[in-house]
């Protein structure tokens, strides 16, 4: 929709010329798909034409505009097959069409922090560290950090996320993924990626929750072991309440999907 | 730098903020449609260097130095894209409004069958047809019939809009470029009841390009209905076009007119108000205890409310029979409370108008309106207007399913127009269709039913609450009509119903298609398929036991209009092809701990509304020995205008493509009570072939004594022609002839619906393995759009029954105001409905056919409800069937 409000766009945009009233711009599908009365300036990020995916012996950089088309042909170090196996799964647990697939970036789904967003979830699960610039430096941080609660991150006023690093460490492993939706390709109201860690087992849970959770286990635990950590690590409330899927449900299908991945993946 | 669309250079720059959709139809690619701003719905889909986007949410000034294709430049002009010709031989679409966006789509999909459809469609979505029907066009089957030499009624031919809804030419109502025009926006209400104590209009008038700003001390001192109906005495005068008292979250408080859209929100956002809050009451049964607030207590007479402060529109009490008795004769017994949410209409054309001063100062009002000759009356009336300085019109109309037989904008810009003497345009966004329109009346149904061992019904008893909202515009009607081929469908001595159509401080309920039947008969064919079971009898069976027959009297308690008479029947045939249905083997696989179930449910609805439905239609000679129809009624994908020019051409011995259709203007015809109420054929319809009956007959005596019969291009004469363009030529005036239908006396058609499903009872997750739906639609004139209208009406009630609920919070406030949180069912939601006509010819419906386009909807959900029973062993008694609810109650049993 149109945003009546902004009077300029700066394309492209740098850090530190963020004021008030200022909206960094990635693929602008999550900007433009609401009212932003209080937007006076867009912030062009894409601009800049920063490389999408970056391959290298310690991983994978993938750059916040990347776009999520990109990431999902993305064809490069076939050897991360941990990546591969998660990024077709991910992008397609996207609500949205391939055709906001080929506009929507990697980034903005990060910054829009929803409980649903399938690239919180991917990068979330393989140990993604974001590379964030502001006024004051850059500073990093882990994607399950960034994302604080539904729709707030540890962003502050000016700073803007530059790229995701996937470490070579969490992209070789074997992986397990389940997604549930009140819908048949509906927008995700659990979505859930294990992990093999070595002997370990790396459990990511989103969608279901108000903001992305880790279980790291050394061994793959056993189901009552996996069960009680489920108890203890997220409670009651920070299961999400929304039209989306009631709590319950959630809570439910989480540690349904959970066993089954524990399942899948002990062998 | 410039954007290239579809190759040509266009040197406006966008600007800062500009989607790339508005820019996109202010450079005059009106193909390009707004259904939802928000990236969801996929009607804004063009390609940006190839590739596909929803432009709704692509900035603009990033297509500067790309090239932009819209449906308009898919093809050569004087051609279409193979996408665009696969669309229009299996008729893609109803309104078309998707249509443009669904072929952006299907051109940059996998060519030439994509593999996998639900997934690479879930952007896309359309209201009217089901998906089947789209299917087939990305398919490349063709369904439409060629156009032959025989017979017209009974083909399958395509509608006459087809080639215009294809190319993106079709003109919707806000197609259109007018200069000088202005743009309304409203201020809305923040709360669910206050009283307004001031407005500060002075901020909002100072911001640049405003122009006027209307408050309630602008507004007409008249109270209406928005609710249209010819009869406007059958709906409460309860409404101003701006009020001082605001009795919902989301009505209007003040407009603001500017020169753009930009400055009106501004306006908005600068108006000052001073609110005095008053108590809220958001739930029916409250409202109607002692001592709640009443929501229309300042009226006390005139307002044909029933009881203004017991928050009472309009009730129904009243009693066939003795209902105790039979219960005290019945072998069971049972009795249930069911419940129905609000559910929006979800026209993919939002609601809107374009009002100006014709050139001889005449209002004239361009709107997304069922009812253009209603709205011109009520225009007329509240702003004391003969009614011949009033025109009202409409372009082809993005959708209805009854939310436009209202007048929810008309008003308002009317008012503009007359302040400023300029045109000006209100367009709602999306968000508003949710807040501000009307939705479908949310029920509460507590039945109780009392049946003997073989099945015959003994008594059935019924307390209805509507929740009608702030405003009671069709709250009454709605609660007799739910109230009657609901239970007169069933022979049973003793009925009774208690009904009560109540004010809440909440969004108001309007017309919906179905009008009230699908909700009660929720509660019905549930109760109805649950005495069935505790009697262990075939569901079916007991419908046998009880329907009514021919020749039977159509009963429901109250005073409701008697020219009701079944003038056809086949309900029985009905019900045996469901029959035959649930006989077949289950084929389709199941997995392992999944639950199967099957259910079925029937309905009965009126061919059109009580208290008369008027229709004039006349047709015109034309030289070329062609035809025109002028006819008042509204084309928005139902599918009339291909009816009405099939009527036509076999009553005067040509073919459709001679024939053009005129509409939806005030100036064309001289009554149309409007676009509702399944009226389309067996109204506008009948007055079409009435008109061409009677041109028939003109034309056999102008060519003179001996006239045998009338061709394509002559009258045959027992020795000779005359040509009908010697005809044509012969008088001094066109050769004319008119028709008019009263909708009186009325038939009534039948749906049956069967489910077979299968349910995880891990996960709530259903599937649909089998769905039947036997019609019985008497002659069926058009059986592809009859069965367009079928598998679209049982696709709306799946949406319904499965997925879609509007949210209020304790405020008042619509919580699902966009579709992210409204779901709609997508191509991945809809399976395929087989579609069974019974055989029958109806006495009275022009050659012989029946309404069917609301009815449809009206058994899906009791069907499914019943299959879920079947499955699960639960009886489910709330709408919708989402998955986490159906888990939880599986799991709470």
């Amino acid at each position: 929709m149109d945003l009546h409000t902004v009077v300029e766009v700066v394309s492209p945009a740098e850090v530190g010329q963020w004021r008030p009233g200022d909206a960094w711009l990635a693929g602008g599908t999550g900007l433009f798909a609401e009212p932003q009365t209080g937007v006076t300036r867009l912030l062009d990020l894409v601009a800049a034409g920063w490389t999408p995916v970056t391959a290298s012996g310690n991983g994978l950089e993938i750059a916040a505009t990347c776009t999520v088309a990109d990431l999902a042909g993305y064809a490069g170090a076939q050897h991360f097959t941990a990546f591969h196996e998660l990024a077709t799964a991910c992008c397609r647990a996207f609500l949205a069409s391939f055709k906001i697939w080929n506009v929507a970036t990697v980034g903005g789904n990060l910054c829009a922090a929803l409980p649903a967003g399938p690239m919180i979830a991917l990068t979330a699960a393989l140990d993604g560290e974001c590379l964030i610039l502001g006024p004051a430096g850059e500073r990093r941080m882990s994607v399950v950090r960034l994302v604080t609660g539904d729709g707030a991150t540890a962003l502050a006023p000016g700073e803007l996320l530059r790229s995701i690093t996937l470490p070579a460490a969490a992209l070789t492993g074997r992986t397990a993924f389940r997604q549930g939706s009140l819908f048949a390709h509906g927008r995700s109201a659990v979505l859930l990626i294990g992990r093999r860690a070595g002997a370990g087992l790396v459990l990511t849970v989103t969608a279901a929750t108000v903001r992305p959770f880790q279980l790291r286990f050394a061994e793959v635990p056993g189901a009552g072991e996996l069960a009680a950590a489920l108890r203890d690590t997220i409670a009651a409330d920070d299961y999400v309440d929304d039209v989306h899927g009631l709590p319950a449900w959630r809570r439910h299908l989480t540690r349904r999907y959970a066993e089954e991945i524990r399942a899948e993946l002990a062998g | 730098m410039s954007v290239r669309i579809n190759g040509t250079d266009h040197d406006e720059p966008p600007r800062p903020g500009q989607c790339l959709r508005t820019y996109l139809r202010q450079e005059g690619c009106f193909g390009v449609k707004k259904g939802c701003d928000t990236g969801d719905c996929g009607a804004c889909t063009v390609h940006v260097d190839g590739r596909p986007v929803h432009s709704c949410v692509y900035p603009a000034f990033r297509a500067q130095g790309r090239q932009v294709t819209t449906i308009e430049g898919l093809a050569p002009p004087d051609g279409l894209h193979p996408v665009q010709q696969r669309f229009l031989d299996a008729q893609g679409f109803q309104c078309g409004f998707c249509t443009a966006g669904m072929i952006m789509t299907t051109v940059a999909l996998d060519e030439p069958k994509p593999a996998d459809l639900p997934r690479a469609l879930k952007g896309n979505l359309c209201r009217c047809t089901g998906y089947r029907a789209v299917a087939d066009a990305i398919n490349g089957v063709r369904t439409v019939d060629e156009p032959g030499a025989g017979p017209a009624i009974g083909d399958g031919l395509g509608a006459p809009a087809g080639p215009q809804v294809v190319t993106g030419t079709a003109r919707y109502t806000f197609d259109v470029d007018v200069p000088g025009l202005l743009h309304l926006k409203v201020l809305r209400s923040p709360h669910a009841h206050a009283r307004i104590t001031a407005i500060d209009t002075a901020a909002a008038l100072a911001v640049p390009g405003v122009h006027a700003v209307l408050t309630h001390e602008d507004a007409p001192a008249r109270y209406f209905s928005t609710a249209r109906h010819e009869h406007p005495t059958e709906d409460p005068a309860d409404t101003r076009v701006l009020d001082d008292v605001v009795r919902h979250v989301g009505q209007r408080v003040a407009a603001v007119v500017a020169e753009t859209e930009a400055a009106a929100e501004e306006g908005c956002r600068r108006l000052r108000v001073a609110y005095e809050i008053l108590p809220a009451v958001l739930d029916p049964e409250a409202a109607m205890r002692p001592g709640a607030p009443a929501v229309h207590g300042d009226k006390v007479t005139g307002h044909r409310i029933a009881r203004a402060a017991d928050n009472v529109v309009g009730e129904l009490h009243a009693e066939l029979g003795d209902v105790e008795e039979g219960f005290a004769g019945a072998d069971v017994v049972y009795e249930e409370t069911f419940r129905t949410p609000r559910v929006q209409h979800a026209a993919l054309e939002t609601h809107g108008a374009i009002g100006w001063l014709d050139g001889t100062g005449r209002l004239t009002l361009r709107t997304s309106s069922q009812t253009p000759f209603l709205t011109r009356r009520a225009l007329a009336e509240l702003f004391e207007l003969p009614l011949d300085r009033v025109r009202v019109l409409t372009g082809r109309v993005g959708g209805g399913f009854g939310g436009k037989q209202e007048m929810l904008v008309e008003d308002l810009v009317a008012l503009a127009v007359r302040r400023t003497g300029r045109p000006v345009k209100l367009e709602y966004t999306r968000a508003e269709q949710f807040t501000a329109a009307t939705t479908r009346h949310p029920f509460t149904v507590r039945m109780k039913a009392g049946a003997r061992r073989d099945g015959t019904l003994t008594a059935l008893s019924l307390r209805v609450v509507s929740d009608t909202g702030a405003y009671g515009n069709h709250g009454p009607a709605v609660m007799y009509h739910g109230c009657h081929e609901s239970i007169a469908v069933y022979r049973c001595a003793n009925k009774k119903v208690d009904a009560y159509a109540v004010y809440t401080n909440t969004v108001p309920s309007g017309a919906f298609r179905g009008y009230g039947l699908g909700q009660v008969s929720f509660a019905v064919e549930s109760v109805l398929d649950e005495l069935a079971r505790r009697l262990g009898l075939d569901p079916v069976l007991v419908r046998e036991r009880n329907i009514v027959r021919p020749g039977e009297p159509l009963a429901a308690p109250g005073d409701h209009a008697d020219d009701l008479v079944i003038a056809s029947y086949g309900l029985d045939q009905c019900l045996d092809a469901v029959r035959s249905a649930a006989a077949g083997p289950l084929t389709e696989p199941v997995p392992d701990g999944w639950r199967v179930g099957e259910g079925m449910a029937l309905a009965m609805i009126a061919a059109g509304p009580p208290g008369g439905h008027f229709a004039d239609a006349a047709i015109t000679l034309l030289p070329g020995s062609r035809y025109e129809i002028a006819v008042g009624t509204t084309e928005f994908g139902n599918g009339s205008t291909t009816v009405h020019a099939q009527l036509a051409a076999d009553t005067l011995g040509t073919t459709p493509d001679r024939i053009v259709v005129r509409q939806s203007d005030t100036d064309v015809v001289g009554h149309d009570t409007g676009a509702f109420a399944s009226t389309g054929v067996v109204v506008a319809g009948q007055a079409v072939l009435q008109a061409a009956r009677s041109l028939r007959e003109r034309l056999l005596t102008l060519a003179g004594p001996g006239a045998v019969s009338l061709g394509a291009d002559a009258v045959t004469l027992q020795d000779g022609q005359v040509s009908l363009e010697d005809l044509a030529a012969s008088g001094t005036a066109p050769v004319r002839a008119e028709g008019h239908w009263t909708g009186t006396p009325r038939s009534v058609a039948f749906n049956v619906q069967w489910f077979r499903i299968a349910v995880d009872p891990g996960t709530g997750e259903l599937r649909i393995l089998r769905s039947v739906h036997s019609a019985d639609a008497g002659t069926v004139l058009n059986p592809l759009q009859t069965r367009g209208q079928i598998e679209g009406g049982v696709a709306q009630a799946l949406g319904a029954t499965l997925a879609e609920h509007v949210d209020i919070d304790a405020g008042g406030r619509v919580t699902t105001a966009g579709f992210r949180q409204y779901h709609l069912p997508t191509f991945a939601d809809v399976p395929p409905t087989e579609v069974v006509f019974a055989r029958t010819e109806d006495a009275i419906g022009p050659l012989g056919a029946k309404s069917m386009s609301e009815s449809p909807f009206n058994p899906v959900a009791p069907a499914l409800a019943n299959a879920l029973r079947d499955a699960t062993g639960v009886r489910f008694t709330d709408l919708p069937f989402t998955r986490d609810r159906i888990w939880q109650r599986l799991r709470a049993e």
